[in-house]
């Protein structure tokens, strides 16, 4: 690890003032991303700015049905709250699909939004990456891929964004909170990350003088189902290979509207808006399911190591959907 | 630049003058001699560091010292009182929930933490809610049952 300062803010304003003020500071949280990126020395952070102690760590009910989530809650809080689990399923079971017991007791949820690829080549510090050495080339177009992007790549990366938690809040059109000195904003869960394109260095839309100060979830109609299905290397403790978070209105037998977001394909939870269009007003079935599957990964392009993934998640698709139709009825 | 970091470590105030990348892990190990904690991987996928942090279960590897700054650490040390062994450690020796035992510190306070945690009573509880920790000898049936006894004693405790 390279040599750092520390500093503790107790304020979210005294946080935002020291980031726009010292060069080459960073926010830490949970640090189980950051810390672990910092000891191979792919991110060389010389202040590290704590904010775990600032007052961004509850679950609150919203007067309009929601819930809002702090930016410092841990995944483990998040995925076993009581509210959580009763009006948000999907979340649940994302958010503890993901990572050990262990590490979601430290993890936040805004470092969620904010942990890095797991791509080896961006982790190994050496490798040709131009999401770590912006313009370097992406060595796994032409080396170990089996486990990368099939959807929204481009010729400068095609990582993956590792999380799960984020799929089910793009699949429940979250809302993130975000401050800087001077000015807050809003941004849809869906538009939060950024696809590679040219620049694959730029993650987010977060700048580096803002924070996350909270998720908002929206509420969901009563009559709505949903699930998180996710297929990995192992059972637990692994990234996704692929993953979908559904979530379904239900207007009797029929599905008034449906949402899908995908996981383990894209730099970015990947939201299926056109296969989400043939779900409104239909009824349900595997041939449906299966149409929404198809029409998902249309503009899939795998490389040679990874095309098991576009069959794959079509499969992914058609569970999430049949499995949230069961629990309709 | 050197960091004063106040730790209660099992139950006893330890200050400390720390450099800020000192991991909970190493100052545990080189500055306390807590040697009961292990490194194994250093990057929080294998479970041996695993310490309670104001009682909930983390990697120690993944937290910066400065960070657990006016907490309270439980680590192995920590578990048995007045000489006698924690009903968890004796469950793991009735078990024979080891091979090697590098791993059992940090599967044993994990556990620790795993019983305080509230997941469905399900007969697969044990196995998810432990999946933090590897054993690369493969005790795992052992050690899941030696968990397992303690945390139907616990529910029949509650329940009675």
């Amino acid at each position: 690890m390279k040599p750092f300062t520390y500093q503790r803010p107790f304020t979210v304003q005294e946080a935002l003032h020291s980031i726009r003020n010292t060069p080459g500071s960073i926010f830490l949280a949970g640090g189980t991303n950051l810390v672990d990126m910092m000891k191979l020395e792919v991110i060389n952070p010389s202040v590290l700015i704590d904010i775990n102690q600032l007052p961004l760590n509850k679950i609150e009910p919203l007067p309009n049905g929601g819930i809002q989530i702090g930016s410092l809650v841990r995944n483990s809080d998040l995925g076993f709250h009581p509210l959580i689990r009763k009006n948000y399923p999907v979340l649940s079971q994302a958010v503890l699909s993901g990572a050990s017991p262990q590490l979601r007791n430290m993890a936040t949820v805004g470092g969620n939004l904010m942990q890095k690829t797991r791509c080896s080549y961006y982790r190994d510090e050496i490798s040709p990456c131009s999401k770590r050495n912006p313009g370097s080339g992406c060595s796994a177009l032409k080396g170990y891929h089996a486990e990368h992007a099939i959807l929204g790549t481009s010729s400068s990366c095609i990582a993956t964004h590792p999380s799960d938690m984020c799929v089910a809040l793009s699949a429940l059109e979250a809302i993130i909170h975000i401050e800087s000195e001077k000015e807050k904003r809003k941004i849809a869960a869906s538009e939060f990350h950024l696809l590679p394109g040219n620049s694959p260095e730029k993650e987010t839309v977060l700048e580096p003088y803002e924070i996350i100060v909270m998720i908002e979830l929206p509420p969901l109609p009563p009559n709505t189902t949903s699930c998180y299905i996710k297929v990995s290397h192992r059972a637990l403790y692994e990234f996704a290979l692929s993953s979908a978070a559904v979530v379904l209105e239900w207007e009797g037998e029929k599905i008034k509207q449906g949402r899908i977001a995908l996981g383990g394909v894209a730099a970015k939870p990947w939201r299926c808006f056109q296969a989400e269009r043939l779900l409104e007003n239909s009824l349900p079935d595997e041939k449906l399911f299966r149409s929404c599957a198809e029409t998902a990964l249309q503009g899939a392009e795998p490389q040679k190591e990874n095309q098991y993934k576009v069959e794959l998640t079509k499969q992914v698709i058609c569970k999430a959907l049949s499995t949230a139709f069961k629990r309709s009825v | 630049m050197k960091y004063s970091v106040t730790l209660r470590v099992n139950g006893k105030e330890q200050k400390l003058n720390l450099d800020a990348r000192a991991t909970l892990l190493n100052a545990l190990r080189e500055i306390l001699h807590l040697t009961g904690t292990k490194k194994g991987c250093d990057q929080g996928q294998c479970g041996s560091c695993t310490v309670l942090l104001n009682g909930k279960r983390v990697n120690s590897c993944l937290v910066l010292a400065v960070m657990a700054d006016g907490k309270t650490v439980t680590t192995i040390e920590g578990v048995s009182s007045n000489g006698e062994l924690h009903p968890l450690q004796q469950s793991f020796l009735s078990h024979d929930g080891l091979q090697c035992g590098y791993c059992t510190p940090g599967q044993i306070v994990s556990a620790l933490g795993f019983l305080n945690e509230p997941w469905d009573k399900t007969p697969e509880a044990v196995q998810i809610g432990m999946s933090g920790n590897l054993c690369r000898c493969g005790a795992y049936p052992n050690i899941a049952s030696a968990i397992e006894e303690i945390r139907s004693s616990i529910q029949e405790a509650a329940s009675s």
